[in-house]
């Protein structure tokens, strides 16, 4: 990736699902570029295709068609085993709901991402400063379920940027939260960003935490509008 | 509680491989023991026999024609074997040359025979069929009367004359085995090789050989049954992990969801069920091997039969790779189903 080229960028990005007999066109050409470091939310109505885009630039799906460079490389034409690896180092993700392992401490759910990305040992010094900037170094010892929401929330975020992914990807992440847990949770999205650098790529309903990012993205049948 | 199911059901199918076994080593250790209590040097079965079975005779008199003629020979005497079945079976004795290998049997109770219809038992055989001297046993359409009960460890359950057994069975003038007692161990290989030499269609073994080939795997139709068995466990193995495994992965698909979208490779997950399929089935080995004393416990002292059963330490390992090797097939399907799910498909399950 050169100096000053955007960490993402899609030109003519279409996917088409296959349903039954019918083909569901998500994405009927996106262009988008996020610098980084940007904070960008996606808002637009259901059905607009930003879960689709989400889903794509995460890597979880393959595009149908058009270009999609991720931090330098194109996800276009990608085995599955690429893409899994994309997921691994380049993007964290954030969802609705939470998506911790019930089985598994938070501790555990934070290390199982980095035993993933393959790096073990004890966590980095900045990263312990992440964990208090979260609020949950005092809750890392508990299941999921002995958690609240926000905890839980905040615990996903931990994870899915522990490996220090290029692009942290969030979907509804505060769908499921009071308004004063959505307010923390979006704070602290808005701290990683300006702290950290992170860029941020969040998808909502909610105008009120789309405006927690620099710049509002909306969608539309399949288009950015 | 599903892993619970399956860590007892691949201890069931260790405890079945390893009772099996145990049963044919503990059977067969016992009749090699009997046969050293004898207190024989050597020991020759007639041509063309098997080593435990019962069949095959030779003529009484090459007794008295080769091998008392042998040097360092200090007697040697005729036993016929008659089997009413495989662990159940007559032996005839001429117990006046029988007790110059040894010193013969200690009695418990009563004595050697008195008639030529007496039977001596063991005190094994005694205490499972509640004997006492004086009883009358039927076998081989034949009424017995139990002269006396002698302690076990020698030759046979269940002693008869051999005259009399010869003549029942219209075996007259021949026995199945021939013991040999030799004046110093040290002359052991001359003799044999000369009665070799001498009687070159017999089967001549020294005690210590023929003893050491009462293991199970010397004996073709116990090793095929084995080998059945076996077959039978890594099948019960593989259904059940199969199973099991099964259920495991479709309960789990949002957890292996997760774990993809963070980037896990199929290898990786499939490592975590596999691994996961290991510790089951190393759980499960050791619960069926803990199970096969309680199945040895229970045939011993709860049935009383007349099966003994030994423990075989050796089979621990094999046991537990065959239950391993099962659970790992049974594991392989459900794995990979699990490892090429579609994230997005996954994460949306609930």
């Amino acid at each position: 990736m050169t100096e000053g080229e955007p960490i993402i960028s899609t030109r003519g990005l279409r996917k088409t699902y296959h349903v039954g007999e019918v083909d569901v066109h998500a994405l009927r050409g996106v262009d988008l570029d996020v610098q980084p470091g940007e904070f960008v939310s996606i808002v637009g109505p259901s059905g607009s295709g930003k879960s689709t885009l989400f889903h794509i630039l995460g890597g979880l799906t393959p595009p149908t068609a058009g270009t999609v460079r991720i931090a330098g490389r194109d996800l276009f034409g990608m085995s599955d085993a690429e893409r899994t690896e994309v997921r691994k180092t380049t993007v964290g993700f954030v969802f609705q709901k939470y998506n911790l392992l019930p089985t598994l401490t938070a501790r555990e759910n934070i290390e199982i991402a980095r035993d993933i990305a393959g790096r073990n040992g004890p966590l980095d010094p900045q990263f312990v400063e992440v964990l208090k900037l979260l609020g949950i170094e005092a809750r890392l010892d508990h299941k999921p379920r002995a958690l609240s929401g926000g905890e839980q929330q905040r615990v996903a975020i931990a994870r899915a940027i522990v490996n220090r992914p290029a692009i942290l990807l969030a979907d509804e992440p505060t769908g499921n939260l009071d308004t004063e847990n959505s307010s923390a949770v979006l704070a602290l999205l808005r701290d990683l960003n300006q702290r950290l650098g992170q860029t941020i790529l969040m998808i909502t309903h909610d105008p009120e935490a789309a405006g927690y990012g620099h710049r509002i993205v909306r969608m539309r049948d399949g288009h950015v509008e | 509680m599903r892993t619970l199911l399956g860590v007892i059901a691949i201890s069931i199918q260790v405890t079945m491989v390893l009772t099996l076994v145990g049963l044919s080593d503990g059977m067969l250790n016992e009749q090699a023991s009997r046969a050293r209590g004898v207190g024989a040097d050597i020991l020759l079965r007639p041509p063309g026999s098997a080593i435990i079975a019962s069949g095959g005779q030779m003529l009484e008199k090459i007794i008295p024609a080769v091998i008392d003629k042998t040097p360092h020979v200090t007697a040697a005497t005729g036993t016929l074997i008659f089997g009413t079945d495989l662990f159940n079976y007559l032996t005839g004795v001429d117990v006046a040359t029988f007790d110059r290998l040894n010193g013969g049997f200690r009695f418990v109770k009563g004595g050697p025979f008195q008639h030529p219809d007496d039977v001596m038992v063991d005190e094994v055989y005694a205490s499972q069929h509640q004997l006492h001297v004086g009883d009358t046993i039927n076998n081989t359409n034949h009424p017995w009367r139990v002269s006396g009960i002698y302690e076990p460890g020698m030759l046979a359950r269940m002693v008869v004359p051999l005259t009399t057994l010869q003549d029942l069975t219209g075996n007259t003038g021949k026995v199945s085995t021939v013991y040999v007692k030799v004046d110093n161990p040290a002359n052991i290989p001359g003799v044999i090789s000369e009665l070799a030499e001498k009687l070159k269609t017999y089967k001549v073994y020294s005690m210590e050989d023929y003893t050491s080939l009462f293991s199970a795997s010397n004996i073709p139709m116990l090793t095929d049954f084995i080998w059945v068995v076996v077959g039978v466990g890594v099948l019960v193995g593989f259904l059940v992990v199969f199973l099991s495994m099964y259920t495991a992965v479709l309960e789990r698909t949002r957890e292996i969801g997760i774990l993809k979208a963070l980037g896990a490779s199929q290898a990786y997950i499939l490592n975590i069920l596999l691994r996961e399929t290991v510790l089951l089935a190393i759980a499960g080995s050791i619960l069926g091997i803990l199970l096969s004393y309680v199945t040895r416990f229970v045939i011993r002292d709860l049935v009383h039969s007349a099966l003994i059963q030994a423990i075989v330490p050796g089979w621990w390992p094999r046991a537990a790779a065959i239950a391993i090797i099962g659970a790992l097939l049974g594991a392989l399907y459900p794995g990979l189903k699990a490892a090429r799910q579609d994230p997005i498909e996954a994460l949306a399950y609930d």
